[in-house]
């Protein structure tokens, strides 16, 4: 319920399990429509159930595939699934093309799975800037396990953290050598290795490089990253895979760090959301400050330098503080 | 551009490209598929081999504003009019649907008639393609 004591009606129907409703307040997400706020602040509520697995790496290593087997896995067991599948915006129109659906294999009916499609929309980090509230808005749906594919740019689409409690990074043969893994990112986050095409000559040395790796890494906390080869394409690991995700949730689970993971998630959020409100009304307000444009001129004759500028339209906007005593 | 969020105006069209039924020849759909993201629309590409079903239920999963069909094998007659009927059962009656591929001109007749709202054969500009998407999708409040 959300503090008003009010529940939108279209709360009210995704709870209910109407899926043309929650496919359009994702739109609304997606959009930044005000309308969406009360409803998301009345289903917060019924979120933090789900299970949130992030899945991410460069494009083409088959992240949907994999995806696509977990899920008939998933379904076999009794879970409903949601999947969430980010694809970039283009930065030059604005458009895309969300090409994540055709890999999925799913049950014709089968109402205990929901896929949406988002374009990243100049968010950069791999997700959109909406992924959040759309992964809750499908945990408040009822979904047991939401999947959560990133773009697929990738050594820097981290900000899966943000959002999932395990992350998959995928990989497959021939990326590289040893060296690569030690680079800074992607590597950085996985919960879980997974070489896909496992199937393809080199799948053993792209394990052998991921096992040594995880032995180097000092653990944090006590979990060292897993790492399973899997093939997609021939079915096969996929049942070792889940099994690490598994393994990583019961982790999460012992001694409280699901609850600590989830406060440092929150405060990351809160502090998000009103930087992004203070950047918005910042923004107008130098905008129309009465000195930029005199700034402006200044700088662009040379007579001061950026730096020396923004220090003073910084000055000039900081509320003044009457002097300490 | 990081950090640029959509505003009411920017808001992409979001629009499902599908190839109903066999017919494995998918060309077409996506050159309109890239044509269409190049005018700034959000598609999604559900590819080869959908069923109507198949084809709604993304509709509704995506909350799409528009949908393009392409289909080359002759069976437009059966599966169109099953993709309007389940549209219209699903309460969809809303999202326009449009077609492309080798339709002849007395079926194309029929299928406008039945609700199909425009007919696209070999040779149609990519221009004519996003012009018309632009003005059938459904609007937004």
């Amino acid at each position: 319920m959300s503090p008003s004591g009010r529940v939108p009606l279209a709360a009210r129907r995704i709870l209910a399990g109407d899926r043309a409703t929650l496919a359009r307040v994702i739109s609304d997400v997606e959009n930044r429509a005000p309308s969406a706020i009360p409803v998301l602040r009345a289903l917060y509520a019924h979120t933090g159930r789900a299970r949130v697995i992030g899945f991410t790496g460069p494009l083409g290593v088959g992240k949907s595939s994999l995806i696509s087997a977990l899920l008939g896995r998933l379904r076999a067991a009794g879970r409903r699934v949601g999947i969430v599948a980010v694809d970039p915006s283009s930065p030059f129109s604005g458009g895309a093309v969300l090409g994540d659906r055709i890999r999925i294999e799913r049950r014709a009916g089968d109402d205990g799975v929901f896929f949406r499609s988002m374009g990243s929309r100049g968010h950069a980090g791999g997700v959109a800037a909406a992924t959040r509230e759309v992964v809750r808005l499908l945990d408040a749906f009822g979904m047991d396990v939401v999947l959560l594919e990133t773009v697929g740019s990738g050594q820097v689409d981290v900000e899966v953290r943000t959002v999932a409690t395990t992350n998959v990074v995928v990989l497959v043969p021939h990326l590289g050598d040893e060296v690569q893994t030690l680079k800074a990112g992607l590597f950085e986050i996985a919960d879980v290795f997974c070489v896909n095409k496992g199937d393809l000559p080199g799948a053993d040395l792209a394990r052998k490089d991921l096992v040594e790796l995880t032995a180097l890494t000092p653990a944090r906390g006590a979990w060292r990253p897993r790492v399973v080869t899997a093939s997609a394409k021939e079915a096969t690991g996929i049942d070792e895979l889940w099994e690490a995700i598994e393994a990583h949730e019961a982790f999460l689970d012992a001694d409280g760090r699901r609850t600590a993971g989830e406060r440092e998630r929150i405060a990351g959020e809160l502090i998000e959301l009103v930087r992004e409100r203070v950047e918005g009304e910042l923004t107008v307000a130098l905008r129309s400050d009465r000195n930029l444009q005199a700034l402006v001129d200044r700088v662009a004759s040379r007579a001061l330098d950026p730096h020396a500028a923004a220090d003073r339209l910084y000055r000039g906007r900081r509320p003044r503080r009457p002097p300490a005593r | 551009m990081p950090g640029k969020r959509p505003t009411a105006t920017s808001r992409p069209i979001r629009i499902l490209i599908a190839k109903p039924g066999l017919d494995g020849h998918d060309r077409g759909a996506k050159v309109v598929a890239r044509a269409l993201r190049d005018a700034g629309m959000e598609v999604i590409y559900a590819g080869l081999r959908q069923t109507p079903e198949e084809i709604v239920e993304a509709a509704i999963e995506e909350d799409v504003d528009l949908i393009g069909l392409s289909l080359l094998s002759g069976a437009h007659m059966a599966l169109f009019p099953r993709v309007l009927a389940l549209l219209k059962a699903r309460k969809m009656r809303s999202v326009p649907v449009f077609a492309g591929g080798i339709i002849p001109d007395e079926d194309a007749r029929r299928l406008r008639k039945i609700g199909i709202r425009a007919i696209f054969g070999p040779g149609t500009s990519l221009d004519q393609i996003v012009t018309t998407a632009r003005a059938i999708a459904r609007p937004r409040s």
